[in-house]
């Protein structure tokens, strides 16, 4: 059905297919007037707002996103900071420990050698001067007890102290050097 | 196709233009004369109108199903048409009236294939012309307001960029095709798409009604052939009401644009 043939059926035909009756037009503009009225004024409106409100929800949501990916990387950055100070700090501590331990190791050590040895010395000393005592002791003793066996042997009274003490000493001189003289052929 | 149903029993109904012009049931005579198909637009008016008014007032931020369908369609409009055709920038001044306006065809295109109404609101010339003079109203508006009366006339009428004489035929022609045949043609356009669906519709489930129930008994088999044939127009119905409701605002759309951006 093109259009002539629908112009001509409203021309001399019943229907009038292209010609609008009044009250056609009437309950039409009706129709559309309800519909644009409670569509335009009330439902479009809240859709547009929940749609609005939807998208600035969606951005913040992003917004908060990116603001709490920086922040994680801030604080990731500081935390490294921070180890790295504090491995720093604890390699620095370690150090000095060794050293300090060093030091007092080094002087305990040298503390105890000096320590040592004037023990060492002193022993060293008595030991001499007990010797020596030993020696002045031995003598008089050897002397006197020498004496009288050889008084006792010769019969002969050895009395006077000077002689005694000469005699003894030349004794002693002489067993000296032949102690001497045996040491040195072996 | 009430007329179909009647039950007359008189051999094959053929489908006329009578469908569309029934006889009135109240105030007949007066401006207010309300007939069958006054009926349907009122019907589609009211349910259009109580789907939305019922979802907008349990909207809630995160969508149901019911508001999720809604937006699915709204979004369309906004984005398909408005934005992609007029652009984003002076696009959330007109996607309600445009969004409105695909509303209210499609209500009025869908009841040619629902049950029991089975005829379009916009099957009838008035509704067309309605909506073809908002649209018309729309874009001379639009034009007035981006580019003054003055300028609106000038960059519609006279199309700058030829030599002067040949406005001598050009402004006629622009005359014609922009303040008379845009509106003519959008309302022509809706109007015949939706008779020509009706009338098929009509022969294929009166050929059925006739086949399967008066016709002799060879040709019932073919009754199957034209009842087939009515649903697959029945489904291609639904889809010339959506297209036709897209063209009309689609077009709608070009016009205030071409209004909106001068030559």
């Amino acid at each position: 059905m093109d259009a002539t043939t629908i112009l001509a059926a409203t021309v001399d035909g019943t229907y009038p297919l292209l010609r609008p009756a009044t009250y056609d037009i009437v309950w039409s503009a009706v129709c559309f007037a309800i519909i644009a009225f409670a569509l335009g004024k009330y439902a479009l409106p809240v859709f547009t707002k929940i749609l609005d409100e939807r998208t600035a929800k969606i951005e913040a949501g992003l917004n908060f996103a990116d603001e709490a990916k920086a922040m994680a990387e801030t604080a990731a950055v500081e935390q490294e900071q921070l180890l790295r100070e504090a491995r720093a700090e604890a390699a620095h501590v370690r150090d000095s420990a060794r050293n300090e331990a060093t030091a007092i190791v080094a002087e305990a050590r040298a503390k105890a050698a000096a320590e040592a040895e004037r023990v060492l010395e002193a022993a060293q000393r008595q030991i001499d001067a007990e010797r020596q005592a030993a020696a002045v002791t031995l003598r008089a003793d050897v002397g006197t007890l020498a004496t009288e066996l050889a008084s006792k042997i010769v019969g002969e009274s050895l009395e006077d102290v000077a002689r005694q003490s000469r005699v003894v000493d030349r004794f002693l001189d002489e067993l000296e050097a032949s102690a001497l003289t045996t040491a040195k052929e072996k | 196709m009430l007329a179909a149903g009647d039950g007359e029993g008189g051999g094959f109904h053929t489908p006329t233009l009578a469908d569309f012009f029934p006889p009135a049931i109240f105030f007949e005579g007066t401006p207010f004369e309300f007939n069958r198909i006054t009926l349907v637009r009122v019907l589609a008016t009211f349910v259009l109108v109580t789907v939305f008014v019922l979802v907008a007032r349990r909207a809630t931020l995160v969508p149901g199903r019911a508001q999720g369908a809604i937006e699915l369609v709204l979004d369309f409009v906004r984005v398909n048409i408005v934005e992609e055709i007029i652009g984003k920038k002076t696009a959330r001044r007109h996607t309600p009236l445009l969004t409105i306006m695909f509303l209210a065809i499609f209500a009025m295109n869908i009841t040619g294939i629902v049950p029991a109404l089975n005829i379009a609101g916009s099957g009838v010339i008035g509704f067309p012309i309605v909506m073809a003079v908002i649209a018309y109203g729309a874009f001379i508006i639009a034009g007035v307001r981006a580019q003054g009366g003055l300028g609106y006339l000038r960059s519609a009428l006279f199309p700058p960029g030829v030599p002067w004489p040949i406005y001598i035929i050009l402004t006629p022609i622009e005359i014609i095709s922009t303040f008379v045949l845009r509106p003519a043609t959008l309302a022509i356009r809706l109007l015949v798409n939706m008779v020509a669906g009706h009338l098929l519709l009509v022969l294929c489930f009166a050929a059925t009604h006739f086949l399967f129930l008066e016709a002799a008994a060879a040709f019932k088999a073919i009754g199957v052939v034209t009842l087939a044939a009515g649903f697959a127009f029945t489904v291609f119905e639904i889809f010339i009401a959506i297209l036709q409701a897209y063209i009309f605002v689609l077009l709608t759309a070009v016009y205030i644009n071409l209004s909106e951006e001068a030559h």
